[in-house]
């Protein structure tokens, strides 16, 4: 909302402060301060003049008047001038050598076109008034020559540009502002609607309401003989442009400036164009309207119209027909002043995708009982600047609706607050707003307010039940029963009545004070995993990158992921940012995959990402929708447990993915690249940080390199049973090839969720004895799994052994084709002596042994 | 070493024997050329063995009348050798000092990325950041799900079925606008499925991705992050709020930062308020006319940070909570918006785009 300042002035008596101070004020009760823009201020020495002289000069490519200009000063000045939309004997506006016009443009005695010029006469343009203009502003007959022309037209002004928010419609107006500036200032406030409104006969024009829950005032008000080359005055003009509305005609300018005003939306009809009875309702299937700009507008069966004989003319309180448009002709004017439903309107609005000023007031709230007064200012405007009469009569179609009140203790604010008011305070407050506020408990709104449909429009869309009020209702003693003014229909609930009382005494003024939270349980373990995890694998070179979820049907053919893959069990966007990406993922690592190489595009080709982060898994049996669930109780858990069955699992994910050098290449030596290996072992440095030892054992799973996947596994600590948790290695190439990563990329995914930390880590017993070491080198076919082949050591040696190491493998012609050696390290210790020679060999033999049954191992040279 | 009294002279306690190990002493100390060498002469001139060690074990073996004077002559130049080690000692390291350790000299310019280390997001870390603030006043972490039901993300909010957040326009829907599921578009979901799931009192703090349909640019993006606080308990005012906000502000941003709030709008508090920051940077400084702008607050010398209020007692029913008992506060913030303005980061795309170059310099912590 735009507001200029001087409007505001009208209607309240505004100490001398700055703009900036009262937007101060305005911003701590509620309507913040967007922009304060200041015109006028920098203009001077532009007076009113009376042109003498003209006389026309000749052989220019335009025409070029060289004018006498009476300034109020002893003698005339001379001015060249460009325009020619004025005679001799023209008042106009002179800016004097010296003067500042808006921009800073400076004003300056000049030779021009041959003759001196010693000024400039202005326009609306130069006087920063209007965007454009066609010639000099002219300025009526008797205006006083000489006199200051910043200062006579007002054109020195503030205006503030507030947010409004959406419950405070009653300040998209220069009404509700003022009404909020004066009780910030404490100064009385002059309501602009409260102008007597003479009680008339008869309707104006013939005009019902068909559908109450549309619309609950219709005022219609007619003038004649208006002349439709009436301009609209400067001032009008002036003060229109500076709210953000540009000045059209004279018809349509005085409804706007007086929905600006009182925050009445009007809507003028070409009265010669109607035809029949006027009536408010909904629309009917196949119905049309060609709307003011030219469109034609396909009608909603839930659309709100103003209809005559001929059809629609109207869409109510958003856009009017353009058949019944006011034109340069028109010399009878309807006016519409009407309070249509919120939501009926913002629905319409959205449906037709049409915001207008009039929709954004009516589906915030537009006071109800604004229609006859609004009409009437606007009549009278009509009158008194385009010559037109008043028609007899006002049509006034209406439905009551039951007031809304609202009980609560008068001490509630200062309980929501934490800081007492008093029992004065909170009524005054109550007051301000326009409440009327009376003793005791009266008859709750609720229950006269439970037939919304019959009774009248749900203006806001949240008209209480009978037994919503009954749970919101505060207990206490001293009741006071609110009622709220007709402009607040935002004002339902205790907490409504609360928040204005604290915001208007002040949010500066609420004491800070901490609460004693009773003590937290701390994190759960589940999240600390997820913060060690990203801990560890920074520290072991990780970049983690937070990727958008959204992946497409491309991604999933990319990862070569077959028909039948999970993975492709995928939820679906109705309105995803891309139809290329509509899916939400299965998977982190497109995510990875994509970022990793836009760092190899930017020059980065040594990256190794992770992400942590949730995967969408629809489960297949699940039902199509969540319901939407009743919300003036607690739902039942079935109720719950059905919105959570519709929901896809989301568990928890950690992938990394890594390409070029690991290690890096320098001064020192040549460096590592990153491998299968390093994938697997970030899935060991995840695994690690829950406490759990991850098995690995050979996998096929896309995308990976079907000769250089790990499948990962846990051990379940409930039930013993193996379960399968992720995968790692070297992707495969057709997915290198399709992402376009570099060769050899490498990644790994596991779900982070099914790493269940296994409780405390038990402390070893160390013992103080010497070590025995033991080495063993093994020969086994070459695709034996080292893996299996350690496992059995370490389970073959027995409780003596404290680790088994592979330091060496080794294939090549002394082991003969189809095998490898192993080199092993067996290291011994006991908890209670040192070991003899023969205790040490006796547990290796056993380990060499083990292996030899699990897995065809022999002795090297044995 | 004898006990018994022997009459007979004892040769290594003459005067000129034991001068003449002090001499031979002296003079090996003297040309030793390096510490080694002075290691060698400490061991046979002032060891177990060397000569003066020996003679003085022989002290006991003279008469009584004789012993004092012995051992005088003994203790002398046993003084005189560990003095001459001693100084000879700090010459030599002098030496090696200035000249060996020279020798080994280094560049110790040479860089050393052989293993880099990575770096977690700061919106990652951020969000840590804040949770630890509010698990330290007591709160506990929830968690909700990102593909959520609408009940939850806007029924349960007070968030009536026309809200225009609710068109398709702001939410990403699921499978179809009738599913009754959403992309979350806030984390204040999860205030309701803490309240149905946790017995009162409720003080948690849940940080979380959310999503609206904004295009990506440097001031937007459909996927970003919330934190979201909620305290039910009996008695709670906005004045609990305002010191809990206070507080974590104070945490976020240093001591002696003031904070604003403003009457706002939202559905699911009642009364709601904005929460503005004093600016850190300018400290309100630049929205004074003809000052400078500053860069963090655009010159308003306010930032605004989020949204609060006290739950509407109507969220309090949707959750089973009588609200005539129970009273709460509830505030949310924008973890992106925060990394912009505590950390200067100008361009969201940054924060998304998962350049390494962006978030390797916050390292493990912001």
């Amino acid at each position: 909302m735009r507001v200029p300042l001087s409007w505001l002035r009208e209607y309240v008596d505004l100490p001398a402060v700055t703009a900036h101070e009262v937007a101060d004020k305005l911003t701590a009760a509620g309507l913040k301060l967007e922009a304060i823009t200041s015109y006028g201020h920098e203009i001077k020495n532009v007076v009113v003049g009376r042109v003498l002289e003209i006389e026309e000069l000749t052989g220019f490519k335009k025409p070029i008047r060289h004018c006498k200009v009476e300034v109020g000063e002893a003698a005339p000045r001379e001015i060249v001038c460009g325009a020619t939309n004025f005679s001799e004997g023209a008042v106009v506006p002179v800016a004097l050598p010296g003067a500042v016009l808006p921009g800073g443009f400076e004003i300056g005695s000049r030779k021009t076109y041959g003759r001196m010029s010693d000024g400039m006469i202005c326009s609306e343009a130069e006087l920063g008034i209007a965007e454009s203009s066609p010639g000099i502003l002219l300025l009526p007959q008797d205006t006083p020559i000489g006199a200051d022309v910043v200062e006579l037209l007002g054109l020195r002004d503030d205006v503030l540009e507030l947010e409004v928010t959406p419950d405070r419609g009653y300040a998209l107006s220069i009404r509700g502002v003022a009404r909020e500036a004066a009780i910030a200032f404490g100064v009385p406030f002059r309501d602009p609607a409260q102008i007597e409104v003479p009680a008339a006969d008869g309707e104006s024009w013939p005009a019902s309401i068909a559908d109450p829950t549309a619309c609950d005032r219709f005022v219609l008000r007619a003038v004649t003989g208006f002349d439709p080359a009436a301009e609209s005055p400067l001032w009008m003009r002036v003060r229109l442009a500076r709210a953000g509305m540009r000045p059209v005609s004279l018809a349509v300018d005085v409804t706007n400036y007086v929905m600006l005003e009182l925050g009445q939306p009007l809507h003028a009809f070409d009265r010669s164009r109607l035809t029949g009875e006027i009536v408010v309702r909904r629309a009917r299937p196949g119905e049309s309207l060609e709307t003011l700009d030219h469109v034609v507008r396909e009608l909603h069966e839930e659309d709100i119209l103003i209809t005559d004989d001929s059809g629609p003319i109207s869409m109510a309180g958003t856009m009017g027909g353009l058949h019944t448009e006011i034109s340069d002709v028109s010399t009878g004017i309807v006016i519409e002043a009407a309070h249509f439903s919120a939501t009926g309107i913002a629905r319409e609005s959205r449906r037709h995708n049409l915001v207008s000023e009039a929709s954004k007031r009516f589906e915030r709230g537009v006071d109800r009982e604004l229609p006859l007064a609004a009409s009437w200012r606007a009549v009278r405007l009509l009158v008194e600047l385009g010559g037109a009469t008043v028609e007899p009569g006002v049509t006034h179609a209406r439905v009551e609706p039951a007031p809304v009140r609202i009980a609560i203790p008068v001490g509630h604010p200062g309980r929501v607050a934490g800081l007492p008011y008093s029992r004065e305070t909170v009524i005054r407050r109550l007051e301000q707003i326009g409440c009327a506020v009376a003793e005791g408990a009266q008859e709750p709104s609720g229950t006269e307010l439970s037939g919304a449909g019959t009774g009248g429009v749900a203006a806001t869309g949240v008209v209480s039940s009978g037994d919503l009020a009954d749970k919101l209702a505060v207990p206490g003693d001293d009741l006071i029963t609110v009622t709220p003014p007709s402009w607040r229909p935002d004002l339902t609930d205790p907490n409504d009545l609360a928040e204005e009382v604290i915001r208007l005494e002040g949010y500066e003024h609420l004491p800070s004070v901490l609460p004693a939270a009773p003590a937290g349980a701390g994190l759960t373990e589940e999240q600390r995993l997820r913060r060690k995890v990203g801990r560890a694998l920074a520290m072991s070179g990780y970049v983690e990158v937070l990727s958008y979820p959204f992946i497409g049907g491309r991604d999933l053919d990319n990862l070569q992921l077959a028909a039948g893959d999970a993975r492709r069990w995928v939820t679906r966007l109705v309105n995803p940012l891309s139809e290329d990406e509509p899916f939400m993922r299965t998977t982190l690592l497109p995510g990875l995959l994509k970022t990793l190489v836009r760092n190899v595009g930017r020059g980065f080709t040594d990256v190794a990402l992770f992400e942590t982060g949730l995967v969408y898994r629809p489960e297949p049996d699940a039902p199509a929708t969540a319901p939407v669930l009743a919300v003036d109780r607690r739902p039942s858990d079935e109720e719950l447990a059905r919105i959570e069955r519709a929901l896809p699992r989301q568990p928890h994910h950690v992938a990394v993915v890594l390409a070029g050098e690991l290690e890096r290449s320098g001064w020192w030596g040549e460096g590592r690249q990153a491998t299968w290996a390093d994938a697997i072992e970030a899935a060991r440095v995840v695994a690690r940080e829950a406490g759990i030892e991850i098995q690995v054992r050979a996998g096929r799973h896309e995308p990976w390199h079907p000769g250089r996947c790990a499948e990962l596994s846990i051990t379940d600590s409930g039930t013993g049973e193996r379960v399968v948790v992720g995968h790692a290695g070297e992707l495969h190439p057709r997915v290198v090839e399709a992402y376009g990563l570099p060769p050899r990329t490498a990644a790994m995914e596991l779900e982070l969720s099914l790493l269940r930390p296994p409780g405390p880590v038990q402390a070893p017993a160390v013992s103080a004895y010497p070590v025995a070491t033991q080495d063993v080198a093994l020969i086994v076919p070459a695709e034996t799994p080292v893996a299996e082949v350690a496992a059995a050591l370490g389970e073959g040696a027995g409780e003596l052994l404290e680790s088994v190491r592979l330091f060496d493998v080794y294939q090549g012609p002394q082991v003969g084709a189809g095998s490898k050696s192993l080199a092993y390290t067996l290291r011994f210790r006991a908890a209670d002596r040192t070991l003899t020679v023969e205790e040490t060999t006796a547990a290796r033999d056993a380990a060499v042994s083990l292996a030899a049954d699990r897995t065809g191992a022999r002795l090297r040279g044995a | 070493m004898s006990n018994t009294y022997d009459p007979v002279e004892v040769t290594p306690l003459h005067a000129d024997e034991v001068a003449r190990a002090q001499d031979d002493a002296l003079a090996a100390i003297a040309t030793a050329k390096d510490l080694d060498e002075l290691k060698q002469a400490r061991l046979a001139h002032a060891g177990d063995r060397s000569p003066v060690a020996l003679a003085n074990r022989e002290i006991g073996a003279l008469p009584p009348a004789a012993r004092s004077e012995a051992g005088k002559r003994i203790g002398a130049a046993r003084k005189a050798i560990g003095e001459a080690l001693a100084a000879r000692q700090v010459e030599l390291e002098a030496e090696r000092d200035a000249r060996v350790l020279i020798e080994e000299t280094v560049d110790v310019t040479l860089p050393w990325d052989r293993g880099p280390r990575g770096a977690r997001h700061p919106l990652t870390t951020l969000q840590e950041h804040v949770a630890d603030a509010f698990v330290a006043m007591g709160y506990e972490v929830a968690e909700g799900p990102e593909l959520e039901g609408e009940w939850f993300n806007f029924d349960a909010l007070n968030i009536a079925p026309d809200h225009p957040a609710r068109s398709d326009h702001d939410t990403f829907f699921v499978e179809s606008t009738e599913s009754g599921k959403v992309l979350r578009t806030q984390t204040s979901p999860v205030q309701i499925r803490a309240l149905l799931s946790r017995p009162l009192p409720v003080y948690v703090v849940s940080p979380g991705k959310t999503f609206r349909t904004d295009e990506l640019d440097a001031t937007h993006t459909p996927v970003f992050h919330q934190v979201e606080g909620l305290a039910v308990d009996k008695g709670l005012t906005m004045a609990h709020l305002k010191g809990t906000l206070d507080r974590f502000a104070e945490v976020m941003f240093g001591t002696g930062i003031d904070t604003r709030f403003r009457p706002n709008y939202f559905p699911f508090t009642e009364p709601s308020a904005e929460l503005d920051l004093r600016c850190f940077v300018c400290r309100g400084a630049s929205a004074a006319p003809g000052n400078p702008p500053c860069r963090t607050c655009k010159g308003e010398g306010w930032i605004e940070w989020g949204g609060c209020g006290m739950v509407n007692p109507r969220v309090l029913l949707a959750c089973g909570v009588d609200p005539s008992v129970y009273s709460g506060f509830a505030f949310g913030m924008g973890i992106e918006r925060t990394l912009m303005f505590r950390h200067n980061a100008e361009d969201m795309r940054d924060m998304v785009e998962g350049d390494i170059r962006f978030t390797l310099p916050f390292g493990m912590e912001v």
